[in-house]
This record gives C-alpha cells, sequence and structure tokens, in this order.
C-alpha cells in the first residue's frame, strides 16, 4: 500500500511523541486500543486548569504508521484549543486531512477515541474546573 | 563492493527471475513459438521437445521417477487446488475425510474449507510451538474414511520443515494418498518424491528465479497410480489433468531455473544459511525482546522470523522500506485484515503476531546487505520502541497482560 505524503510526515517526523507524568495538575490520560488488535494509543493533554485551554499534547502509540499519524496529527490539533473545541474533533477531519485509504478509517475512529478518553479523565479530575470557552 | 538500493530481504514472497533463466526462455517467445500439444510440423515438434526437457529437470529436482509424473500448471496455489480437488472428487466414493494442518498457505486452507462446504470432513491437526507437526497427531486423526492427508513441506512464513518422510511413511501404511505444499521447499533443499513418499507435490517457479505464473503438480503413477479429477476441461493436456495450451517460455524458464537450482543447492544452501545465521545472531543479541519464530534447526536455510515485542509490523516495515524490502505477519499488511495465523498456531500471543517481520534471503543477497538490514533493523526498533506506550508500560513494570484493553 502507498501511503500519502502526509501520512510519511508524520510517520518520519512524529510531533509531540512523549509523556506527562499522569497525576500532573491539568493532565488528561487517554489510553485506547488493545494490543492483539495491533493498535494501542496513548495521548495526553495538559490543560491550564484557569482558562481550560489545552496548552499541550502528547502521544505515543503501538501500532501501523497510519496510526502513528493519526495520533500525531492529533496532538498537533488539540495545542491551542479549549475542551469544548477539543471534543469537536472528528475522525473523518483525520482521513480527510492525512487522506486515509478505507483499511485505515479504524486508525482515525482510535485517535478520535484516545481524545475523548483523555478529555473524560481530565473533566473526571477537575470536576469544577471551566471548560474554556474560546481558543487562543 | 557498494550496496545497490532497494534491497530485496522477500525472497519467500517471490524471486527475481535468474538472468540465466531468462535467457534461455527469450527464444521461445519470437522463434521457437510452436504449438507443443500439436505436433504439425517443425515449429511444434521443437516446443514438445522444450517442454520434454524442461520437465525432465523438474522430476530430476524432485527426484520423480518418470518425467510423466510432472503436470504444468499456472503456479502453487492451482497445484494445490487441482491436487486436493481433483483427489475429493475422484476418490469420494472411498471415503470423504482429508486430514491437513492449520498452517497450510491460504490455498490449501480454502480448497479444505470449499470442500467442507461439499460435504468432506477435514481435520486441521495443530503444530508445535516450534511450527513441527506431530506425526502421531496425523495418525490420530485418520480414519476409515480418510483419503488424503496434505501437509506442506517447510511453511513460507516460519520456514519450518516437516518431518515428509515419515508422513510419507504413515501414508503408505494406511493406504492413503499423500499431498505435500512443498512451494517453498523445492530447490532450497533435497526433495525426494520417492524416497519420501509423496504421492502429490505442489510446486512454483517464481521462488526458485524462475517466472512467475508457472508451476507444476507431481502426480504419481506407480505404487500407487494417482487418479485425479480434472478442474479444466479441453484438449485433454497433461495426461487429462490439465487441459490449455502450455506457456512454453515460461515452462522453459522454469526448467532452466529448476536445472540451476540442482547444480547449485548444497552450496548456496549452506552460503545461505550462513548469511540468516549471522543476521540472526546479530538481531538476537543486540535487540532486547526479539523472538525468533519456528524451530531453530528444521528450518529453511534463507528464512528467518522474528517478533519484536512492543512494536507494531507494519511500522516497522514503513521505517525501513524505502531501503529494504521485508514482510510482516501484521494485520495491517494481509488482505484479510487478519493478523498471521501461522505465528498465532505457534502459540505466541497475538501481540506478537503483529509484531513478526520474515527476513528471506536469496541467492543475490551478499554480507553486506545482511549487515546493513542488522543495523537498520537495530534503529528502526529502537525508534518505534520509543514512541510505543506498550513498552513504556513494561519499562515501568506494569504486565500488559494485566490492563484491562478495550478493543474497538
Amino acid at each position: 500500500m502507498a501511503y500519502s505524503e502526509k501520512v510519511v510526515d508524520h510517520y518520519n517526523n512524529p510531533r509531540n511523541v512523549g509523556s506527562f507524568a499522569k497525576e500532573t495538575p491539568g493532565v488528561g490520560t487517554g489510553l485506547v486500543g488493545a494490543p492483539e488488535c495491533g493498535d494501542v494509543m496513548k495521548l495526553q493533554i495538559r490543560v491550564n486548569v484557569e482558562t481550560g485551554v489545552i496548552e499541550d499534547a502528547k502521544f505515543k502509540t503501538f501500532g501501523c504508521g497510519s496510526a502513528i499519524a493519526s495520533s500525531s496529527l492529533a496532538t498537533e490539533w488539540l495545542k491551542g484549543k479549549s475542551v469544548d473545541e477539543a471534543a469537536k474533533i472528528k475522525n473523518t477531519d483525520i482521513v480527510n486531512e492525512l487522506k486515509l485509504p478505507p483499511v485505515k478509517i479504524h486508525c482515525s475512529v482510535l485517535a478520535e477515541d484516545a481524545i475523548k478518553a483523555a478529555l473524560t479523565d481530565y473533566r473526571e479530575k477537575h470536576a469544577s474546573a471551566p471548560a474554556g470557552t474560546t481558543a487562543r | 563492493m557498494a550496496l545497490k538500493f532497494p534491497i530485496f530481504m522477500d525472497a519467500q514472497s517471490t524471486t527475481p527471475v535468474d538472468p540465466r533463466v531468462l535467457a534461455a526462455m527469450i527464444p521461445y517467445f519470437t522463434e521457437k513459438f510452436g504449438h507443443p500439444a500439436s505436433r504439425n510440423h517443425p515449429f511444434d515438434w521443437e516446443a514438445e521437445g522444450a517442454v520434454d526437457s524442461a520437465r525432465e529437470k523438474i522430476a530430476r529436482l524432485i527426484g520423480a521417477r518418470d518425467p510423466k509424473e510432472v503436470v504444468f500448471t499456472s503456479g502453487g496455489t492451482e497445484s494445490i487446488n487441482l491436487a486436493l480437488k481433483g483427489v475429493a472428487e475422484m476418490y469420494k466414493e472411498k471415503g470423504n475425510h482429508i486430514v491437513t494442518t492449520v498452517i497450510e498457505q491460504r490455498a490449501g486452507l480454502d480448497v479444505c474449507k470449499r470442500l467442507e462446504r461439499q460435504g468432506f470432513a477435514v481435520t486441521y491437526v495443530p503444530v508445535q510451538a516450534d511450527g513441527l507437526v506431530d506425526v502421531a497427531r496425523i495418525r490420530e486423526a485418520i480414519t476409515d474414511k480418510t483419503i488424503l492427508i496434505s501437509v506442506m513441506f517447510a511453511n513460507n512464513e516460519v520456514g519450518t520443515i516437516q518431518d515428509v518422510a515419515a508422513i510419507g511413511k504413515l501414508a503408505k501404511e494406511k493406504g492413503i494418498l499423500f499431498h505435500t505444499d512443498a512451494t517453498q521447499a523445492v530447490g532450497k533443499i533435497p526433495v525426494d518424491v520417492e524416497a519420501m513418499g509423496v504421492d502429490l507435490l505442489s510446486c512454483t517457479a517464481h521462488l526458485v528465479y524462475g517466472p512467475k505464473g508457472v508451476g507444476a503438480l507431481y502426480v504419481r503413477r506407480k505404487g500407487p497410480r494417482v487418479r485425479l479429477a480434472p478442474m479444466m476441461d479441453g484438449g485433454g493436456h497433461e495426461r487429462g489433468m490439465r487441459s490449455g495450451t502450455l506457456p512454453v517460455p515460461l515452462i522453459v524458464g522454469f526448467g532452466r531455473a529448476a536445472e540451476l537450482c540442482m547444480e547449485g543447492m548444497v552450496e548456496e544452501g549452506k552460503r545461505l544459511a550462513a548469511l540468516r545465521d549471522r543476521l540472526q545472531d546479530a538481531i538476537l543479541s543486540k535487540v532486547e525482546d526479539a523472538y525468533l519464530n519456528g524451530h531453530p534447526e528444521r528450518r529453511l536455510p534463507q528464512n528467518l522470523n522474528v517478533s519484536f515485542a512492543y512494536v507494531e509490523g507494519e511500522s516497522v516495515l514503513m521505517g525501513v522500506n524505502k531501503e529494504t524490502a521485508l514482510s510482516s505477519g501484521s494485520a495491517c499488511t494481509s488482505a484479510t485484515l487478519e493478523p498471521s495465523y501461522v505465528i498465532a498456531a505457534l502459540g505466541a500471543s497475538t501481540e506478537l503476531a503483529h509484531s513478526s517481520i520474515r527476513f528471506s534471503l536469496h541467492r543475490f543477497t551478499t554480507q553486506e546487505e545482511v549487515d546493513y538490514v542488522t543495523q537498520r533493523m537495530i534503529e528502526v526498533i529502537k525508534r518505534l520502541r520509543d514512541m510505543s506506550p506498550l513498552y513504556e508500560l513494561a519499562k515501568e513494570g506494569v504486565d500488559i497482560k494485566s490492563i484491562q484493553w478495550k478493543a474497538e
């Protein structure tokens, strides 16, 4: 299978690889997928608890090139968005941006799941913090 | 010697045509283009002679007593189809049971599934962790309705070589026909249908530096005389088992390829095993949590299959594929989107099946290439592990199996 240029770029130069300490205030962690399915994504956001804006995002992914690219792209998009805005990112946005073929759509679904899981984790830990209304 | 890119290390998928094979084929496209089954004039006689000569070379390579026992087909898949369906149809009055293994090629498994839908019963014998079939398990699976045992000679993914002679002996003792899919073994290691008690054998040209589009099915003529129901009706070519005008240039190429394999087999086998061992030793000693798949000794000399824990196979290929061609048992590289059933059948976790990489060397592989690929693998695995959440968890001492994963 030939990969789109954007997938190759994210694979060769992944953005925001790494981890935050889970217990750091403002950090939300999503861990989705399963090793036996061949895809696991860990996606983390670090939110400014005063403004509700995502200041940083990091990922680590076990999976194919398209899974790596989907999660790398997701971290790029998350930065600077409010928690509410982040929840609106759809897998189809990722499919269009990376030009993923049909057999790779599940990679984008997993990335959306990872975003949702990280947001949920953040909200559970910071029930009283603002959700943020505007992006920077 | 300077390295030439890309490096091809996927020779159990296909091989390049040896230039000597191509040279032998070329006249049969434009000058010697007669019909080998028509026998009307010198063009036809010349073509017939060329086919007969190729048939003899292939017969010699597999130890067949009579060249007439070699039936030309379009390749391994057709040979396997003809063997299994042909026997099932011809011997269905005698019985309706077939014994095979779980690690056969897709063609073998898919034909068996079709036969099951048509009322045949199939027993799929499991393999041990090293990929070997326990012959005792085959014996246990045999019933008084068994008409055929079909076991591959050597596996395409992990290279494990079965005890074909023991299975052949068992088949003779029970009076059951024995087919072996030897597409990966023929031309690489000694194959002898007489000594090994093989009644039907499938092989293909494109894995032995011959052209794509031609293969052969060995069909025993004596002790016992095997009969097959043809799948193709027509001019009655190939002793009535496979009608259709023979592709003379391809057959000539297959013959020349067989001849070259026969001449160089011992030496080439030793050379490839030494290169493979060099690759294996370097990778297993320099990459932690890398596991050899298959049998450490009873293995094709050109094969190495390793699972690299915590990284997914397709992402490994993507990291090297600009300069090195390898293959993976990962779901992402298969048409079915399932991870390798062969690696899974060895009892490895599904995760390790997704992480398996096959290196398959060939006649033109050099030591420089092996050393280069070793170095690239070390780099790529490290880079991918640095971005793997599973590796991070393992380093933190978390047992990955203890996590409640939410599969899609």
